[in-house]
């Protein structure tokens, strides 16, 4: 500044930067603030010698200390595995059906259940269990292989007509389309249908109430209540897996479908899956 | 009677010669004299001890503050076996606050809240009508500079010995005086951060782990934090916190009006200041009541001259105003040559001194042949705190305190928050009945176990089942709930297909403590198929 200016109030020397006539008055900064500025200075150079921070051509430097936020991540989760070890181990050595009445061990694997459950299972059960046409709804206390805690382990262990496991769940209703007439099947799905206090229009159930004693009572029982250990459906409730109503019924009979679940224990180990039937258990159908 | 007036007693001192009174030699930090430009070291600030009304009133501030801090997690309180006995405990493992019989959980924060709003309300008030009082006697940094400030004078000795020594060479003398002052300063650090770690956990226990190295890492570094910062704001950086390191006196300036008060020099009764009285006397010239005596200078921890008006780094602490009546007493002159006072009265005191500015300040314009004020002369008057802004202040805190005391004493103990199940919203049974999912939370808040009863009201037909009870479905429940904590319940509320008449049913869920009949409602839906109406023609 080749002229200083002083301020006439206050006595104190200007920057000489004017705005619209108001002039910055050169108050000193305290020394210690300077001080304060070259530390952060020499801690932003101690950063970049202990953290990730120069750009380089193909990667960057590395820093000292050699962390990244990918290797705290990784040590994060390894506590985290570390922290559930005691609820795990003692899963994998308890039956499903007494992790249920202990409690923290129940809430865990609820817990734990749901999460394996999100990403194995909801493909075809939907995220909230709910089901679909052919896929069962896991939320309803209807069970076409039983409902207990140890009756789903089972189940999910080692999966429906799956082929690589010898102990799959396996039922298979004849294409009755090949054995009967179109006119009987009509009758027998009126007769079902009536079981299941539903509208009959089409068929005359009397003469059905026969031919399902001939040919539906083996399986489905003479009562139509189904067969827990042949995994036949109960005929009689309000759930039908593959739609409610004479045609469904004739559709199913003539050429029924049959759903197919792979044996999960094979693919998600022991423990995955008694977390997966305390889950389902848990749903509110459980018996 | 003004509280100003001379003492009777010391009268016949009136007009004693002024060369009497010691003179101090002192130069004001913030003087534009000693200033350089671009940056410059903290010059050193030697405050001497002052004496009087406010230095009394500062001891007992100090004393009831310091007290409360230091001793505060020390009290106990007994709320029986399933709570701590500890008075003031924030408990953050196990989200808790306690404070005497108020026991906060997380969702009631707004208590804090409400007190961080009453505490800025009453932050306005106190700044409206007294300035920079909070600064002045009850800022944290106030206060320990005053407690840092007692071991100084104690070991060093006060004003004049202090600086001898600073300049004196290096000595056996001086080297054990900073010894062991600066050993006594990290000793209140070290208090100062214990004290406040007991906070946050039963203390007696702490303070033996403390002591058998057994606490955890955070408390050693919590108490190295707080060592450091109480030695390093309190002993070494003092003034320089709170004129460039705190946010709040550059804040407040918008707070004060012409009505607030704040410490003031009168110099339309002080000027001319004249020290040889005498010389003045014989030569025929006005003098004015200030002595320039530097007594204020001297006494200030922040190192200024209250003379040059009101100033960015004035803590309005009111020392000066001990050391000048001390001054103005000794000399039998009215006392208050600087007091506390507002900038409308101080105005109104400069017109007449210098009738409306069309002279030099005459301070013999404001007295009569007596030696007695004028009748025209503004002074202090209570009356001043009550006007129309602090009284919408107190209005305001008032309010936002007694809403937060009705708060707290018609608050429940006893919760219930439910979330309805989204996915499925519905599910069918087999004999075609419809069933609802809630995750029902039972919030016992008081630290005794309960028996919790939870029932359906409304919603004809449908019962419970709860996942974990052993109890057939139910419209009711007896849930034990621990002392102080929160009971999760999967709850399944199922509703045969005869009872059900509309999609979307209203019912509610009652928790109830039989014992006590304290309880909370939860008003809930209860969903079913949109086609369930058509049905019920069938």
């Amino acid at each position: 500044m080749a002229d200083k200016h002083v301020d006439e109030l206050s006595g104190v020397e200007t920057t000489g930067h004017v705005w619209d006539g108001i002039r910055e008055l050169n108050n000193p900064l305290p020394r210690w603030w300077v001080w304060t500025f070259y530390a952060c200075i020499l801690w932003a150079i101690g950063y970049t010698v202990f953290y990730p921070a120069w750009p380089l051509l193909t990667t960057n430097t590395k820093g000292v200390l050699n962390v990244t936020n990918r290797s705290v991540l990784k040590d994060e989760l390894t506590a985290a595995k570390g922290a559930q070890k005691i609820y795990v181990d003692k899963i994998a050595a308890m039956p499903v059906a007494d992790i249920i009445k202990d409690k923290s061990l129940s809430e865990f694997a609820t817990a734990a259940g749901a999460a394996a459950f999100k990403v194995n299972c909801t493909p075809c059960h939907g995220s909230g269990a709910q089901g679909g046409i052919g896929y069962p709804n896991l939320n309803d206390n209807d069970w076409l292989w039983g409902g207990s805690a140890d009756q789903i382990y089972t189940t999910i262990s080692h999966g429906i007509r799956d082929p690589q496991d010898p102990d799959t769940r396996v039922s298979q209703m004849p294409n009755f389309g090949e054995i009967l007439k179109p006119e009987e099947i009509q009758n027998v799905a009126a007769y079902v249908a009536e079981q299941s206090k539903q509208p009959v229009t089409t068929g005359n159930p009397a003469a059905g109430k026969e031919v399902f004693a001939n040919n539906c009572a083996a399986c489905h029982g003479d009562q139509a209540q189904g067969n827990r250990d042949l995994g036949a459906p109960n005929l009689t409730d309000a759930i039908w897996l593959y739609g409610s109503g004479e045609a469904a019924i004739i559709a199913q009979a003539t050429k029924p479908r049959h759903g197919v679940m792979p044996a999960w224990k094979v693919r998600l180990g022991d423990t995955t899956v008694k977390e997966l039937a305390v889950f389902v258990h848990s749903l509110g159908g459980g018996e | 009677m003004n509280i100003y007036t001379a003492d009777e007693t010391k009268k016949e001192a009136r007009n004693a010669p002024a060369e009497d009174v010691v003179r101090h030699d002192a130069e004001p930090v913030n003087s534009a004299k000693i200033r350089k430009p671009l940056y410059e070291a903290r010059k050193k600030i030697f405050p001497k001890r002052a004496e009087g009304r406010f230095r009394q009133f500062k001891w007992i501030v100090m004393l009831v503050t310091l007290g409360i801090y230091y001793l505060g997690p020390w009290i106990r309180w007994d709320r029986g076996s399933f709570a701590p006995d500890q008075a003031i405990l924030i408990d953050l493992a196990h989200r808790r606050f306690y404070f005497f019989f108020i026991e906060i959980w997380p969702q009631e924060f707004f208590f804090v809240a409400g007190l961080l709003v009453m505490a800025g309300f009453g932050l306005f008030l106190i700044t409206s009508a007294v300035g920079r009082a909070w600064c002045g006697y009850t800022c944290p940094q106030t206060v320990w500079v005053d407690l840092f400030l007692v071991v100084e004078r104690f070991i060093e000795g006060d004003r004049n010995q202090r600086i001898k020594l600073d300049k004196a060479p290096w000595s056996f003398e001086k080297v054990w005086k900073r010894v062991s002052k600066h050993a006594i300063w990290l000793a209140i650090g070290v208090s100062t951060g214990g004290a406040w770690i007991f906070y946050f956990a039963d203390a007696p226990q702490l303070l033996l782990d403390l002591w058998t190295f057994q606490a955890p890492a955070v408390a050693y570094m919590t108490i190295g934090i707080l060592t450091g910062t109480t030695y390093v704001f309190g002993g070494l950086m003092r003034e320089q916190v709170c004129t460039y390191m705190c946010p709040w006196p550059r804040i407040q300036g918008a707070m004060l009006d012409e009505n607030s008060l704040t410490v003031t020099y009168n110099d339309w009764r002080g000027e001319p200041r004249t020290h040889g009285t005498k010389k003045a006397a014989s030569e025929g010239k006005v003098a004015g009541d200030c002595v320039d005596c530097n007594a204020c200078v001297v006494v200030c921890p922040m190192g200024i001259d209250i003379r040059d008006g009101q100033q960015l780094e004035c803590i309005t602490c009111a020392l000066c105003i001990d050391a000048c009546d001390g001054v103005m007493d000794k000399l039998g002159r009215d006392k208050g040559l600087i007091s506390y006072a507002t900038l409308a009265d101080y105005n109104a005191n400069m017109a007449l001194a210098t009738g409306n500015g069309a002279h030099a300040i005459n301070p013999n314009i404001v007295r009569d042949a007596d030696g007695h004020f004028h009748d025209k002369v503004k002074h202090f008057n209570w009356k001043i705190i009550f006007r129309a802004r602090t009284l919408l202040y107190m209005g305001v805190w008032a309010a936002v305190g007694i809403g937060l005391l009705v708060a707290l004493l018609s608050r429940d103990r006893l919760e219930v928050n439910v979330l309805h199940d989204r996915n499925p919203q519905f599910v069918m049974e087999s004999d075609g009945s419809i069933r609802n999912g809630f995750t029902v939370r039972i919030l016992n808040m008081i630290p005794e176990p309960r028996v919790i009863n939870l029932s359906i009201d409304g919603l004809e037909g449908a019962t419970m089942k709860i996942n974990g009870m052993d109890q057939p479905d139910s419209r009711s429940f007896d849930i034990p709930a621990d002392p102080d904590k929160a009971v999760t319940l999967k709850v399944y509320v199922t509703v045969p297909r005869n009872q059900l008449h509309d999609d979307e049913q209203h019912f509610r869920f009652v928790a109830e403590d039989k014992s006590s009949n304290e309880h909370d409602v939860y008003k809930a839906v209860f969903n079913a198929p949109a086609d369930v109406k058509n049905r019920e023609h069938h």
